[in-house]
C-alpha cells in the first residue's frame, strides 16, 4: 500500500465525550425496547395520515445520504483515479458503514413487524418488482455487509500483526477488494435513486415542487454531493479532534466536480418545473415555495463558492460550502418525505419525545463507535505523532 | 494479458450500450395502461339513493369481526373516520342547502398504488381483482399508507403485532357465494355489488335515464387509472372528498422508470462490470506509473 499509511489514533477509550455518548445511546436503546412493548401509537407521533416520521425521513432517508461519503469518495478516487488507497477513503467508508448500519437499526425500530424482515430477502418468488422500497431494502441489507467488507482491511491489518489467518485474508482482500468496491458503487447508485422513486409513488399527495419523474435522479445526484460534503467536514473535524493532517489538496481537486454536480441538481429541478408547466408554484405555494428556494440556494451558493475559489480554495470556504450542501441535501430529503407530503386535511405530525431521543441515541451510538474504532484500528491517516493521544 | 484486458474493456462497452438499448422498448411496454381483469367485481354507490342510515357501517363491522369503535363514546360504535376498526364509513357533506352522504372504503383500484408499494405482495390484486391483504407477508412498513391516493389502508397503532386494516370487498363472503355485507344490508340499494362491467353499464343507464340528476361523470371509470368501486353523485366529487387524479394510475410513472432501469438487471450488471473494469485499468496504470511499487 502506497503513500498515506493509516494508523490507529490510540489513547483511552473511555473519556468524558465517549462516556456521554454512551449514556445517550443507552437511554435511546431503553426507549427503543419500550417502543416494542407499547406499540408505535403510544410511543410516536405517527398516525394513519403521517405513517412515516423522522425515523424514516431522517434516520434512513437523510442518514444514508449523509453516509454516502464512502460512495462519493470511492467513485471519485477509484473511478476518476485520484490517488489509490487515499487517506480519505477509510474514514469515509467507516462513516458510511456506521451510517447505513444505523439506518438499518432505524428501520427495525420503525416497522410494525420487524421479526418478519428476514422474509424480504428470502421470498424471492414473492418479490414485487414494482416496489422501489423492496429494492431499497435489498440494496441496503447487502450494502451494509459490503461496506464492512470494504472496511475489513483496516481490521485485518491490525489483527494480522498477531494472526496468520488474518494476514492471509488481508492479502486476499487486497486483490479482491475492487470487486467489492465496484459493488459498493452499484448498490448506492441503485438504492439512493430508488429512495427518490419510493416517495414518487406518493403521487398526488406529494407537493408539485417536489413530485417529478426526476426524483430518482435528483436523489442520486444530491447524495453524491452530500457524501462529498460530509467527507470535507469529517476530514476537517477529525484533523482538529485527533490532530491529523488535513487532506485539503485532494478535496480541493474534487471541488469542481462537486460544483458541477450541484449545478446539475439546480438546473434539472428548475428546467423540469418549466417543462411540466409548474412555474406558478415557484412563488404561489406559500411556505412550501419558500422552502423550495432555501433548498435551491443551499445547492447554488456552495456551487458558486467552490467555483469562485478555484485554485486557491481555503479550508474555511470549503467547510462552509460543505455545511451548506449537507443542510441543503438533508432539507431536500426531509421536505420530500415529510414537509411536502400532504395526506389531506385533518392530519398533523410532530415527532414525539421518544422518537427524538431514539434518533439522538442512534446518532450518539454512531459517533461513539466511530471514535472507538479510529482509536483502535488503522483508519485515519496522516499521523502527527504525540498530539494525537491526548484528546 | 494486456490484450485480453483491452478486449475485456471493449466487451464492457458493448454490454453497457446494449443494456441501454434493451431498456428502451421496455419503457413503452411498461407504461401501457392496465385494465380490470375479466372476472372483476366491484360496487356501485349512488349518493342520490343513500339515506345515511349507516346500516352498512354496522354490517361491515360484524362481517369483518372488527371490535366496535367506541373510543370517543363508550356507549356507541361511533367511528369518526376510517381507522383500524372501521373499514367502511358514511360521511355527510353539507353546504349551502345542498347535502349528500358519502360512503368511503377501499376503491379496489385497477392499478392499485398500495399493491405497487408493498414489498413482498402482502397487498395484491387477487381473485376478481379484489385487493386483499396477507398477514404473513406484511412487514408493517406502512408504505401502502403513504402510496394510496385515497388514504384507505389503516394501521393498528396500538398493537404490538399490528395489522393493516382495509376493506377487502368481503372476499371471504364472496368465496362462499355471498355478497359484501354492506351491499346486502343497504335498504335503498344505494350501494350494490356486481360484475365490474355490469356495474359500469348500470351507472351509465341511470345517468341516461335521469338526465340532470347526476354530475356528468362516473367517478372511478377513468380516475387514477380506474377503480372497481364506482360512484354516481349529484354533487361534485371533490366535495365528497374524492381526489382529482387524472386518468393515469399513480404507480404507472414508477413502473415506467423502475422497469426501464431494472429490466433483467442488465443495467446494474453492466454498471458493475464497467466500474470493476475501470478500477482494474486504473490499478494497472497506477502500478506502471509507480514502477512496480505496491
Ligand atoms: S383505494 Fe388505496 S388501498 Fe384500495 S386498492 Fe386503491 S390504492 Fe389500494
Ligand atoms: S405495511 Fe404491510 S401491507 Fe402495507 S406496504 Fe408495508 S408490508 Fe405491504
Ligand atoms: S365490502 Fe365488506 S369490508 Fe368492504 S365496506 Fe362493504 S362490508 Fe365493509
Amino acid at each position: 500500500m502506497s503513500g498515506h499509511k493509516a494508523t490507529p489514533v490510540g489513547g483511552p477509550l473511555l473519556t468524558r465525550t465517549t462516556g456521554t455518548l454512551l449514556a445517550i445511546t443507552l437511554v435511546g436503546a431503553a426507549l427503543a425496547i419500550w417502543r416494542f412493548a407499547v406499540g408505535l401509537g403510544p410511543s410516536t407521533g405517527l398516525s394513519d395520515g403521517y405513517p412515516w416520521g423522522i425515523w424514516i425521513a431522517f434516520d434512513v432517508v437523510t442518514g444514508t445520504a449523509l453516509a454516502c461519503g464512502g460512495y462519493a469518495m470511492a467513485l471519485l478516487v477509484y473511478i476518476f483515479n485520484r490517488g489509490k488507497y487515499h487517506g480519505l477513503v477509510r474514514p469515509a467508508l467507516l462513516t458510511s458503514a456506521l451510517g447505513y448500519s444505523v439506518a438499518a437499526i432505524g428501520i427495525i425500530i420503525d416497522v410494525g413487524k420487524p421479526w418478519y424482515i428476514w422474509r424480504i430477502p428470502v421470498s424471492v418468488g414473492k418479490w414485487n418488482l414494482d416496489s422501489a422500497l423492496l429494492e431499497v431494502a435489498l440494496c441496503v441489507m447487502t450494502y451494509v455487509i459490503v461496506l464492512w467488507i470494504e472496511l475489513s482491511p483496516a481490521f485485518l491489518e491490525k489483527w494480522g500483526e498477531k494472526s496468520g489467518l488474518a494476514r492471509g485474508l488481508g492479502a486476499f482482500m487486497d486483490k479482491a477488494l475492487i470487486w467489492f468496491i465496484a459493488l459498493g458503487m452499484v448498490l448506492p447508485t441503485m438504492h439512493q435513486s430508488s429512495l427518490g422513486s419510493v416517495i414518487m409513488l406518493a403521487g398526488p399527495r406529494l407537493h408539485g415542487l417536489w413530485h417529478t419523474g426526476w426524483l430518482p435522479f435528483l436523489f442520486l445526484v444530491s447524495c453524491i454531493a452530500m457524501g462529498y460534503a460530509v467527507v470535507v467536514m469529517e476530514s476537517t473535524l477529525s484533523s482538529r479532534a485527533f490532530g491529523r493532517v488535513r487532506e485539503d489538496r485532494m478535496l480541493v481537486s474534487l471541488s469542481n466536480v462537486i460544483a458541477f454536480v450541484l449545478l446539475v441538481f439546480v438546473a434539472v429541478r428548475l428546467i423540469d418545473l418549466v417543462v411540466t408547466g409548474k412555474t406558478a408554484l415557484l412563488f404561489g405555494a406559500g411556505g412550501l415555495s419558500a422552502l423550495f428556494w432555501v433548498e435551491m440556494a443551499l445547492f447554488l451558493v456552495p456551487a458558486l463558492m467552490l467555483l469562485a475559489g478555484r485554485g486557491h480554495l481555503g479550508i474555511g470556504t470549503m467547510f462552509r460550502a460543505a455545511l451548506m450542501i449537507v443542510f441543503g441535501g438533508a432539507m431536500y430529503r426531509f421536505d420530500a418525505y415529510l414537509v411536502a407530503f400532504n395526506p389531506g386535511p385533518g392530519w398533523a405530525y410532530f415527532p414525539s419525545v421518544p422518537e427524538i431521543v431514539i434518533t439522538l441515541g442512534l446518532v450518539a451510538m454512531e459517533i461513539l463507535v466511530f471514535i472507538v474504532l479510529v482509536k483502535s484500528f488503522p483508519i485515519l491517516s496522516g499521523t502527527r505523532p504525540a498530539a494525537a493521544a491526548t484528546k | 494479458m494486456d490484450r485480453t484486458r483491452r478486449s475485456f474493456l471493449k466487451g464492457l462497452a458493448i454490454a453497457g450500450t446494449s443494456a441501454a438499448a434493451a431498456a428502451v422498448p421496455v419503457v413503452s411496454e411498461a407504461s401501457q395502461a392496465r385494465h380490470a381483469p375479466e372476472d372483476a367485481v366491484g360496487m356501485l354507490y349512488d349518493t342520490t339513493r343513500c339515506i345515511g342510515c349507516k346500516a352498512c357501517v354496522v354490517a361491515c363491522h360484524e362481517a369483518n369481526d372488527l371490535p366496535p369503535d367506541n373510543r370517543t363514546d363508550a356507549l356507541h360504535d361511533q367511528p369518526q373516520a376510517l381507522n383500524d376498526r372501521t373499514k367502511n364509513i358514511i360521511k355527510l357533506y353539507k353546504e349551502e342547502g345542498r347535502r349528500s352522504y358519502m360512503k368511503q372504503q377501499c376503491m379496489h383500484c385497477i392499478d392499485p398504488a398500495c399493491a405497487g408499494a408493498c414489498m413482498i405482495g402482502a397487498l395484491q390484486k387477487r381473485e376478481h381483482g379484489i385487493v386483499t391483504w396477507d398477514p404473513n407477508r406484511c412487514i408493517g412498513c406502512r408504505y401502502c399508507q403513504v402510496a394510496c391516493p385515497y388514504s384507505i389502508p389503516k394501521f393498528e397503532w396500538e398493537s404490538t403485532n399490528p395489522r393493516i386494516v382495509k376493506c377487502e370487498l368481503c372476499n371471504h363472503r364472496i368465496k362462499d357465494g355471498g355478497i359484501p355485507a354492506c351491499c346486502e344490508v343497504c335498504p335503498r340499494e344505494a350501494v350494490v355489488y356486481g360484475k365490474y362491467t355490469e356495474l359500469l353499464a348500470e351507472a351509465k343507464r341511470r345517468q341516461a335515464e335521469h338526465p340532470g340528476r347526476y354530475v356528468d361523470k362516473i367517478y372511478g371509470e377513468h380516475d387514477g387509472g380506474g377503480t372497481q368501486v364506482l360512484y354516481l353523485s349529484h354533487v361534485p366529487f371533490e366535495k365528497l372528498g374524492l381526489p382529482t387524479l387524472g386518468e393515469k394510475s399513480v404507480p404507472s410513472l414508477n413502473r415506467t422508470i423502475q422497469h426501464g432501469i431494472y429490466k433483467g438487471m442488465i443495467a446494474p450488471a453492466a454498471l458493475y462490470a464497467v466500474m470493476g473494469g475501470v478500477m482494474l485499468r486504473n490499478r494497472k496504470k497506477n502500478r506502471d506509473e509507480e514502477g512496480g511499487d505496491a
